[in-house]
């Protein structure tokens, strides 16, 4: 009982992280029908940046509870710029074109992005480690029936799902409640009808890729400061977001954090019971999960197949 | 004149849709545009409004830009010519003129009420979104039964309702309408029509796509024959219902 609560506390925090990137696939796709690869990249970049402030910060020998701030804004502020710098210069002039065309300036995004961070002058091939802002340690102790060893919860844990349950509020607040929300959902259902309506499509498109890069940036912060900053650290989390997106069913926001807690669960509870053996397949194993659950629900857990009436 | 459309050319690639198009529209009228399938009408509509972007030709929208009573004569002021084409659709939206699209494609995951409010984006005030409702709701009273309803569950002929009464949320000065009868029962048709003729009355200028040309000819002012991207006839409506080539092709003999 008390490892499965630990590894369902384990699994929540690093589930947290790919439903932020998800909702970034999710949003980017519910208006473009486009699977924005380079998604994962910018999460890399997320923690990219977290890194460069954390060292100046550091530098300056300024507290934790003025350095996080300024990381996690800054790094959401980068990331917003770079998505919207994606979209303008090379989604953009492809939206007329046939959808395979996009996908594949996609990758090249993504490739430009992961060997541009490479590069000496940039960032370079090493992996580093943030500088001890924030001594991860336990904040949470819960004693679990008779077992010794009580439920551990750490400040990085609840940073982590604490940011995440924020971002997902003020996400729905925004697509439900405000004009541009409205929008948002027009545009999503259909630009052309949308643009009818009097809506700048182009200004929502955009609006779309910089809040979708920015919660991607949180996410980047939280993993720069649980493991280490490397360009090449997207690939696995942008995959297994984008699997959490489809899980989900593409396109829905629920939809996104539901596939991003139960992708963390899976792997993590996976991780943890496989016999010692078979644990790199851990992550082979979440994705049988989600083929599973595809031949079930081929829309995904909360996906529409929209029915329209002609 | 409050839109002249001049020689107008449209391309799909290859394909030519429309050659050479001139319309005319004046302000208070209703102009019926009819033809075969195919034929370019709703590319002409898509043009006008900004989806599309033509290879040649010009569209001038020209709204009277101020009315003054005096003498119980009404004078109006004309602004300044436009040039629609390489505006976006969003910016020609704003000038007033709104497009109700083929198939209606209203909304279908959203409310009835949030269609609405999205026919409402050009608006600020608050009073002017509440007085848009109130219009609509008395025009299209079953819309204000449904107002929290998604609009996919809503039948053909409320769809039809709920898209005209979305364009008209901004007040638009010209009202373009696709196929407004598509696909709906003959009761629904006529009750369509009507309201079309009481849109026009209270001063939204029409001009109206139909297949079911009787139906068009029968409330418009005037009327253009359109075939393969050309338009081949214009004449009063009256005089389009009895001409005898329009009568066999369109009016089943």
């Amino acid at each position: 009982m008390h490892d499965f609560l630990q590894q369902l506390v384990n699994g929540l925090s690093v589930g947290a992280v790919y439903a932020l990137i998800a909702l970034g696939y999710t949003m980017v796709y519910g208006v473009l029908r486009l699977i924005n690869f380079a998604h994962g990249d910018v999460y890399m970049v997320g923690a990219v940046i977290a890194y460069e402030l954390a060292v100046k910060l550091a530098g300056l020998n300024s507290p934790v509870w003025v350095a996080l701030p300024i990381i996690f804004l800054g790094a959401m502020v980068g990331c917003g710029a770079l998505g919207f710098t994606i979209e303008y210069l090379c989604y953009r002039p492809l939206r007329h074109r046939p959808r395979l065309v996009s996908l594949i300036t996609a990758i090249g995004v993504s490739l430009l992005l992961e060997n541009l961070f490479q590069n000496r002058r940039i960032f370079g091939a090493t992996p580093r480690n943030l500088p001890e802002l924030l001594v991860i340690r336990p904040v949470l102790s819960i004693a679990v029936g008779a077992s010794h060893s009580p439920v551990i919860v750490t400040n990085l844990d609840l940073i982590s799902m604490g940011l995440c349950i924020a971002m997902m509020l003020g996400l729905s607040w925004f697509v439900l409640k405000t004009k541009m929300g409205l929008a948002l959902r027009a545009v999503s259902f259909r630009v052309d009808t949308a643009s009818l309506m009097g809506i700048n499509t182009n200004r929502v498109i955009s609006m779309t890729f910089v809040l979708g890069s920015a919660l991607a940036a949180v996410a980047g912060v939280v993993d720069a400061m649980r493991y280490q900053v490397d360009p090449l650290m997207g690939l696995i989390p942008g995959i297994k977001a984008f699997v959490a997106a489809v899980l989900g069913g593409i396109g829905s926001i629920p939809g996104a954090l539901l596939g991003g807690f139960l992708m963390g669960l899976v792997e993590t509870l996976l991780k943890g019971y496989l016999p010692a053996q078979y644990n790199n397949y851990s992550n082979a194993a979440a994705f049988v999960v989600l083929i599973l659950i595809l031949l079930v629900r081929p829309s995904g857990l909360l996906g529409k197949t929209t029915v329209e009436k002609v | 004149m409050l839109l002249s459309v001049n020689g107008l050319t449209v391309c799909y690639g290859v394909i030519t849709a429309l050659r050479e198009v001139s319309i005319e529209i004046d302000r208070g009228e209703i102009v019926a545009l009819i033809g075969a399938n195919g034929a370019g009408k709703t590319t002409l509509l898509r043009t006008i409004s900004g989806l599309l972007k033509p290879t040649g030709g010009e569209i001038s929208w020209c709204p009277p830009a101020a009315q003054v009573k005096s003498d119980a004569k009404t004078l109006e002021y004309f602004g300044a010519t436009k040039d629609l084409v390489g505006m976006r659709a969003d910016q020609i939206v704003r000038l007033g003129i709104s497009h109700v699209p083929e198939g209606r494609q209203v909304f279908a995951n959203l409310t009835v009420r949030d269609n609405l409010l999205l026919g409402a984006f050009t608006l600020r005030k608050r009073s002017d979104i509440e007085e848009g409702l109130e219009r609509c709701f008395g025009l299209f009273p079953v819309l204000a039964e449904r107002k929290n309803q998604r609009a996919g569950t809503l039948s053909g002929g409320e769809q039809q309702m709920l898209a005209i009464g979305r364009s008209l949320m901004g007040r638009p000065k010209l009202l373009l309408l696709d196929e407004p009868s598509l696909g709906l029962a003959p009761l629904i048709v006529r009750q369509i029509f009507q309201i079309i003729r009481e849109i026009n009355l209270h001063g939204t200028t029409i001009l109206l796509v139909e297949q079911n040309a009787h139906m068009a000819l029968t409330v418009a002012n005037r009327g253009y024959v359109m075939q393969t991207g050309r338009i081949i006839l214009s004449d009063k409506a009256a005089n389009l219902l009895e001409n005898a080539e329009v009568k066999k092709a369109y009016l089943g003999g």
